[in-house]
């Protein structure tokens, strides 16, 4: 195991992604930021009270659960369904940033698109990552990358967050290694 | 797990995952879109040979929820009753590609034969073997209950709950007082002695001859319905002194707990076990039941139905 990203690394990651948001979008008027649960949904309250300190207004913020729209149900033990709260002023014609923590094969994102699809529609949805790690299966790119982490199939990429895991770090687990 | 025929098939912490996947499918019965993408391509047949509203149509709109192909099928207007046996019925819908079974049949253990038969390979969900069980009721009377009295709790430790009347033919009530009682809750079996099964007191639960006498302890009330159609001899004098002693009216209903709550499997008989009044007050939640019963319903479907692609080797 080795660690890829301290948390000072996270902390920082974090804070440009909050300022490239806030620079793409002209600000955060029009803004709906949807974190993927677990640890998506964390982020999205990190980098929403980043955006909310440099803003100095309140940002909507809430999670979308995607486990229904997945396209791997039948290969995998049955998931725990997680909450999907989506703030008050819904996401009809709004700039919504979708936030994960490892991006990987893109699948996760594409079942996102298609969740996001039954609730409204957008004026524009990007993404924003933790984690790049690359190997991705579908034509899908994140705008907003933390760190881009080349990596090999055989690796595992797990990202801890204090509120979860009581420690920020990004680690890679060799092939076999527990 | 691939079946659901008994709730002795759930551990706790199955039985609390399946409510807690209830939960948050419950809100998409109250979106506008009322549909997910899960379960498409799959096909559940709803294997009847017994009369149900309730059951069937729940887990009819549970499956076209999860956007999964359904095909009815009741003993009436098919073959069995021209006399076909369960077995061919099986091998029948085997050969359509039947990804799962829901069967509700007169005979204790049909579900629990056509799971460990040879005659099909799909998911079998036990939707009522005669006087046996009904897991799904008993996890969505499970649902409600926590909904109401648990205030977020996941477990239902410390509530009483009494069901009262025909134990001897409800699975209702034997799948109930299996899963209350692995909840944590405790039950209180309420019946004429004619009228409870052989070997109770080997059940979780106490029993009482008693109404009056427990209304004012219990958080819950579940009344059962009398199931004449199963009662082939005189259980009780008459219809009038079942209602005097096991009844719910409104009488009974002013001495329990403030906020406890009124529950039916359903089909009522109202004016027998339940007033009418009685089932209409603000009270009952028999409505919402059924309501409960489609989100629940959806849970034990997308627990079962996912992740059968792992036995197959189909993981890369």
């Amino acid at each position: 195991m080795s660690v890829a990203l301290p948390s000072a690394d996270i902390a920082r990651a974090l804070t440009r992604i909050a300022h490239e948001i806030l620079e793409r979008n002209g600000g955060s008027e029009n803004l709906v930021l949807l974190g993927i649960p677990t640890r998506g949904a964390h982020l999205a309250v990190r980098i929403a009270s980043i955006i909310e300190g440099i803003e100095s207004k309140p940002i909507s913020v809430g999670t979308l659960d995607i486990t229904l729209h997945r396209d791997d149900l039948r290969l995998r033990p049955p998931r725990a369904i997680m909450p999907t709260k989506i703030p008050p002023t819904g996401i009809e014609n709004k700039d919504v940033v979708l936030i994960d923590d490892v991006f990987f094969s893109g699948r996760t994102i594409r079942a996102a698109l298609d969740a996001l699809g039954e609730i409204g529609r957008p004026r524009t949805v990007q993404l924003a990552v933790l984690v790049d790690r690359g190997h991705r299966e579908l034509p899908i790119r994140a705008d907003f990358v933390g760190k881009n982490l080349p990596t090999s199939l055989e690796q595992s990429v797990r990202v801890h967050l204090s509120e979860i895991d009581g420690i920020d770090e990004v680690v890679i687990d060799k092939a076999g290694e527990a | 797990m691939k079946h659901l025929l008994s709730i002795n098939d759930l551990s706790e912490s199955e039985a609390i995952a399946i409510l807690d996947t209830a939960t948050e499918l419950a809100r998409v019965s109250d979106a506008p879109m009322k549909k997910l993408p899960t379960l498409r391509g799959r096909t559940i047949v709803n294997l009847f040979a017994e009369d149900s509203t309730r059951t069937r149509i729940s887990f009819e709109a549970a499956a076209k929820r999860l956007s999964a192909d359904v095909i009815n099928f009741s003993a009436k207007g098919s073959s069995v009753s021209k006399g076909e046996s369960l077995k061919d019925t099986a091998q029948t819908l085997q050969a359509m590609g039947a990804d799962a079974v829901i069967i509700r049949h007169n005979a204790c253990g049909a579900a629990h034969r056509l799971a460990t038969s040879q005659w099909m390979s799909g998911t079998v969900i036990n939707a009522g073997d005669g006087t046996h069980e009904h897991p799904s009721q008993a996890l969505l009377d499970a649902f409600t209950l926590r909904k109401h009295l648990m205030h977020g709790s996941k477990n239902l430790a410390g509530i009483h709950v009494a069901i009262v009347g025909d134990i001897l033919h409800s699975r209702v009530a034997r799948s109930n007082v299996l899963l209350l009682s692995k909840l944590g809750a405790k039950v209180t079996l309420v019946a004429p002695p004619t009228l409870l099964p052989v070997g109770v007191a080997s059940w979780p639960a106490t029993v009482s001859y008693d109404l009056d006498e427990v209304m004012p302890h219990i958080d819950a009330i579940m009344m059962l319905r009398v199931q004449s159609e199963r009662m082939d001899e005189l259980y009780f004098p008459n219809a009038r002194e079942y209602s005097r002693y096991f009844g719910l009216n409104t009488d009974r209903v002013k001495r329990m707990k403030k906020e406890s709550i009124i529950m039916h499997p359903g089909p009522m008989n109202r004016g027998l076990e339940i007033t009418a009044d009685v089932a209409d007050s603000a009270r009952s939640v028999i409505v919402e039941q059924v309501s409960n019963g489609v989100s629940v319903r959806m849970s034990i479907l997308y627990t079962l139905l996912t992740g059968e692609g792992i036995q197959a080797g189909a993981l890369a």
